[in-house]
């Protein structure tokens, strides 16, 4: 579904910019190459700075790369304009990390959900709106409720019901469980997995807690650094990491059990 | 040895009612790691601002003691209860961003408690943050000093903010969810340091999380809550062999371990949460409320 070539992205970085001339460049993905199979559920793991947000939104492309190519369903997108992109979103949803900034407070649960169902000018809206309700395991009632009235897990069902609501190949789900307590991100990480597997979503998973990743995940790839240290299928990965990172990374976890070594 | 905090029935409720805290009891003693855990909600941070004064001013403490070496802090006049506080506690808060002042250098930061409340000169305060920039292992202390906050990285700030609730040798600390913006590798250096301050000054540490995981790293004992009650209190390393409660096993199980990759992740299931409601109303009724 997705082919990535040495993807570079780079931004000016104005805190240190000369007062004539150019701000000097800081490079935040350096060359990253891999491939998301249709029907793969991707994990993309990293410490803070290391570039994944970025990357996810690169290949959504709300975000330009510098250099390298994405190829998405077999069209190349690294220079589409905004236009040319709009149809193809259809096929490219994201939930974000954080429900109570990215759903519109203003507006009711329907209406959210209708949104981009709505940009690409969907018939029968309110039957598809009732539709991704029920599969998030929503109350249909809930249409008419405001993002406040809802808790943490809820929010977060509405962000998925949105996102695939338009019926998309691809998701990008960015952190989406790491602000919630552990019985909701249990059942929000549960849907997921039931929706990927009914829909046939292919799922791009960034986080950087490992064991969500180990439950959710066919493959892994971990960044550092704005470069892919290691790729690998997720058994492999967690049998024998390869990558000095991959190791701290999964030693700092604080695993429940008080017989875990952890110096 | 007696402990050098001690909440007994504690209850705090909203301004017109509704309970925030019921009847919560739990002591912490010198050189003790005791962790509240719960999901967000339940009232843990509650706890520590209880202790510390510092509750929103929409609620307030309706019944119940919290002894401080000794002293219940419920007794004593507003000037006199905040001098006890400032004098032998201090707060780890979470978010190391907004708890420094982002216009005022870090060195003052750290020396106001010591000049302002405990009244040492300013050259001494100075030398004891520079001592305590040290032994947090931040290189180069005297540079820090001098810096913003946001010149530095959030691992940085927050081994400031363990610098300075340390400075005054506070007999017991409250640590709010200190890890929870950091990142792992971060998160375990930070968890180190507090522990290792922590045992080699012999503090008291009430330590607030909703990671099960890293209350197995570092708390002697703890306390689960669900809606402002304690659920469970137990020894550490018997909570994580024998949960007692099921809302306490329901937690555990819903806590995902990259160890066991078939395990699949079971949320709390409704019977467990029908048992606690029915747990908390019983325990409403019988208070009067």
């Amino acid at each position: 579904m997705y082919q990535v070539r040495d993807l570079r992205l780079s931004f000016p970085d104005m805190t240190r910019k000369p007062l004539f001339g150019a701000a000097p460049r800081i490079e935040i993905l350096r060359g990253l190459s891999f491939d998301v199979p249709k029907g793969a559920v991707l994990g993309i793991v990293g410490g803070s700075g290391s570039g994944k947000s970025t990357l996810g939104r690169a290949m959504l492309r709300l975000l330009e790369p510098t250099a390298g190519s994405i190829t998405f369903n077999g069209r190349d997108i690294t220079h589409l304009e905004e236009d040319d992109l709009r149809p193809m979103r259809a096929q490219m949803q994201m939930i974000f990390q954080d429900p109570m900034s990215s759903l519109n407070p203003r507006r009711q649960v329907g209406g959210i959900i209708a949104g981009p169902l709505r940009v690409q000018g969907h018939q029968g809206i309110p039957a598809k709106v009732t539709e991704a309700l029920d599969m998030v395991g929503l109350p249909r009632s809930f249409a008419n409720r405001y993002p406040h009235e809802l808790s943490g897990g809820q929010r977060q069902r509405v962000g998925i019901a949105r996102a695939i609501a338009l019926r998309p190949g691809f998701i990008l789900a960015d952190e989406i469980v790491s602000g919630l307590d552990v019985s909701s991100q249990a059942q929000v990480l549960n849907l997921l997995q039931e929706l990927v597997r009914e829909l046939g979503l292919t799922l791009a998973f960034i986080s950087h807690d490992m064991s969500v990743i180990r439950r959710l995940c066919d493959q892994i790839i971990v960044l550092y650094q704005g470069q892919i240290v290691e790729q690998a299928q997720t058994a492999d990965l967690f049998a024998a990491p390869q990558a000095e990172y991959t190791r701290t990374l999964l030693d700092a976890i604080p695993l429940p059990d008080p017989d875990q070594v952890w110096v | 040895m007696s402990a050098f905090l001690e909440i007994r029935n504690l209850c705090v409720t909203l301004k017109g009612g509704a309970p925030i805290l019921r009847n919560v009891s739990l002591s912490v003693s010198a050189g003790q790691v005791h962790g509240l855990v719960g999901e967000s909600g339940a009232g843990k941070s509650m706890i520590g601002k209880a202790v510390l004064g510092t509750l929103p001013r929409a609620l307030a403490v309706t019944r119940g003691e919290i002894w401080l070496d000794g002293v219940d802090l419920q007794t004593l006049r507003p000037a006199e209860r905040r001098r006890r506080i400032g004098a032998s506690a201090a707060l780890i808060p979470q978010d190391p961003l907004t708890a420094l002042n982002p216009a005022r250098r870090i060195g003052p930061q750290i020396t106001r408690r010591l000049v302002d409340i405990l009244g040492w000169s300013r050259a001494g305060a100075e030398a004891r943050a520079l001592e305590l920039l040290a032994e947090v292992q931040i290189p180069d202390p005297a540079r820090v000093m001098r810096s913003y906050p946001h010149e530095l990285s959030g691992g940085m700030r927050q081994r400031i903010l363990i610098a300075a609730a340390f400075a005054a040798e506070p007999k017991l600390i409250i640590a709010d969810e200190p890890t929870t913006a950091l990142d792992v590798t971060v998160q375990k250096q930070i968890l180190r340091l507090i522990a290792d301050m922590q045992a080699r000054h012999g503090t008291a540490l009430l330590f607030v999380t909703h990671d099960l995981g890293v209350v197995s790293k570092v708390c002697d004992t703890l306390s689960v809550l669900y809606a402002g009650k304690v659920v469970e209190e137990a020894q550490m390393r018997r909570f994580f062999m024998h949960p007692i409660h099921p809302y306490s096993a329901a937690l555990l199980a819903a806590t995902p371990s990259y160890k066991d990759p078939d395990g699949s992740l079971t949320p709390v299931p409704q019977s467990v949460i029908d048992q606690v409601e029915r747990e908390v109303t019983d325990h409403d009724r019988r208070a009067g409320l």
